[in-house]
């Protein structure tokens, strides 16, 4: 299978508008290698700042950037550029509806040997918390680089959640994203699996093996906007399904759960599963660690066999 | 564009905002009258004198930036709006009421409050990116940012020090307002600052030292500023919290609290007196 990571891909995407928007800048916080920002960097030095390690300084100068008509964009690690400025985007960024993107990579479980710190399981939650914030969780590639497309054209202040290893590509290469869409990647009639970001091609693989192995229709949406989310997939999913299973890589907490559930509860109550962190993990392959805390294709078609029983 | 008023002109205007300031946290029955006060003689310099402005275009591109990352001292901010024309005076009243464009904390929704604070510490990263902007786009307006000197106990503050002499922002001018006071005590006792000018200049910055009351001085140091060389200056402001009213002056009480209604006429007669 074809794999890419979207780190990467978004990295080559930011160059790309470089060229056609002029206000583009960026400001980074010393990662601008392994976000890819280098490559803006390399070609575009007087609209690229680092400022140092420095994550909070980072996110009021994107403000202060914003404010005077261009179109920053904030650029490190998941856990370096949510949990330590975050009173610096509530304030700053958030209370002011600054254009700020804020495209952060290395999120989630998968940042893997670097281990419990590096491992952002809260970013989701986080976003979601600063109310003006718009918030994609693109699954793969190319979805990224549409993700960073839709969040440097939409006004307002945007999150994108960025992986760090090369994970399967899984939508074609010129997919474009709505603000507040989701697609269908599989139909199913019997039980709907919601998922976000990396999760999206398990849960496909999950839905072929509950029909191959075992005569269950699953439907798969990827659901990649979580701020606008999309309401009427999930109350028509709502409607059609025996139950609906969240899929994510992220605490279970303030997520994708959390937001279907608030959404099915208030329309049209129906059981919400999740398949989503529990715990701090430890350090590991991705592999290894998906597998070990729940987050595989088999872990979701165990998840959904139990509860249809 | 701005005023240009001259040296009685900019004491009268100084006496305007320090009743206005009283009256707006006395009716509010809340706010922070003392950093309003210790800051009042620097705003009334800038807004008189040295700031380029239209107060009927508030969002005028050419203009300089006045950024209060201190934004609790906000009633300085909207009473020098107000005088000099960006809204009504009338207005001030409704200062920390429902439905007023006057937030308790300065708020961007206020015409002519360039960032939203509360939070100490960003201004002068936003500062920072304001005058790169300004660099980015050739242009030649100014960027101000006023910060407390409790507020100094800030790490992101020597974030941005270091960021503005690493990026030349000769554009770029920090008022410390040096009032000696934040919220629980002395800031000598909180967190000493000493020695402050040293400490600018060991960052690269061009460092100047004045009395932030003396309005002639105050406009001497603002107008020897050369915005030629690439170094960012800091005007270190030696300034008296609760500035101009006895009661209040170096009181740490009335950091975040106003006066009551007998108080406030007292304080009224001795600004008006002076």
């Amino acid at each position: 299978m074809e794999t890419g990571s979207t780190r990467e891909y978004a990295g080559k995407k930011i160059l790309e508008l470089g060229a056609i928007i002029p206000n583009l800048c960026v400001v980074g916080a010393d990662l601008n290698k392994s976000t890819f920002t280098n490559l803006f960097a390399a070609k575009y030095p007087d609209r690229f700042f680092d400022v140092g390690i420095a994550e909070q300084n980072m996110v009021n100068i994107a403000a202060g950037l914003a404010s005077s008509g261009k179109i920053p964009i904030v650029s490190t690690f998941a856990v370096f550029g949510s949990t330590r400025p975050m009173d610096q985007l509530r304030v700053g960024v958030a209370q002011s509806n600054l254009n700020v993107k804020v495209i952060l990579t290395h999120a989630g479980l998968i940042t893997g040997e670097d281990g419990i710190s590096a491992q952002s399981l809260e970013d989701i939650s986080l976003f979601l918390s600063l109310h003006s914030f718009s918030v994609l969780v693109p699954s793969d590639a190319y979805e990224a680089q549409a993700a960073v497309e839709l969040a440097v054209n939409t006004p307002g202040p945007f999150y994108v959640r960025l992986s760090r290893p090369a994970i399967p590509i899984i939508n074609k290469e010129d997919i474009k994203l709505k603000h507040g869409g989701s697609n269908i990647m599989v139909e199913g009639s019997d039980i709907s699996i919601l998922a976000c970001g990396y999760m999206v091609h398990h849960a496909i693989e999950a839905s072929r093996v509950l029909k191959e192995k075992h005569g269950i229709s699953a439907k798969v949406v990827n659901v990649y906007s979580l701020r606008p989310i999309d309401s009427e997939m999930i109350l028509n999913c709502a409607s059609k399904s025996r139950f609906i299973l969240t899929v994510e890589e992220h605490f279970k907490y303030g997520g994708l759960h959390s937001l279907v559930s608030q959404i099915v509860t208030q329309n049209n109550p129906v059981k919400v599963h999740s398949v989503a962190m529990n715990n701090y993990a430890e350090s590991g392959t991705t592999d290894e660690l998906v597998k070990k805390y729940g987050l595989d294709s088999q872990s979701i078609v165990e998840k959904v066999l139990a509860n249809l029983n | 564009m701005g005023f240009c008023l001259n040296i009685n002109e900019i004491k009268e205007l100084a006496k305007s905002i320090r009743i206005d300031i009283l009256n707006m946290t006395s009716n509010a029955n809340s706010g922070h009258p003392g950093g309003s006060l210790s800051s009042t003689d620097i705003l009334a310099v800038l807004y008189g004198d040295i700031l380029k402005y239209d107060s009927k275009n508030p969002k005028w591109e050419d203009r300089d930036r006045f950024i209060l990352s201190k934004a609790h001292a906000c009633p300085v901010l909207y009473a020098a709006l107000a005088e000099n024309g960006y809204f009504e005076k009338s207005e001030l009243l409704t200062f920390r009421k429902l439905n007023s464009r006057l937030q308790g904390h300065a708020h961007i929704k206020t015409p002519g409050v360039e960032m939203s604070g509360g939070s100490l510490g960003q201004g002068l990263s936003f500062g920072v990116g304001v005058a790169l902007s300004a660099k980015l786009d050739k242009k030649n307006y100014k960027t101000f940012v006023l910060l407390g000197d409790g507020e100094l106990n800030e790490g992101q503050i020597w974030e941005a020090i270091m960021t503005a002499k690493k990026y030349k922002l000769g554009n770029l001018v920090a008022i410390v307002d040096k009032n000696g006071i934040q919220n629980d005590r002395f800031t000598h006792e909180v967190m000493d600052l000493n020695p402050l000018p040293e400490k600018w200049k060991s960052f690269g910055w061009e460092c100047f030292e004045v009395n932030g009351h003396d309005v002639k001085s105050l406009i001497e140091v603002f107008q020897s500023i050369n915005f030629e060389n690439s170094k960012p200056k800091v005007i270190i402001a030696d300034t008296i919290k609760g500035k101009g009213v006895s009661f209040m002056e170096n009181n740490p009480d009335f950091h975040g609290k106003a006066a009551n209604p007998d108080q406030l006429k007292q304080a009224i007669a001795e600004i008006n007196n002076h």
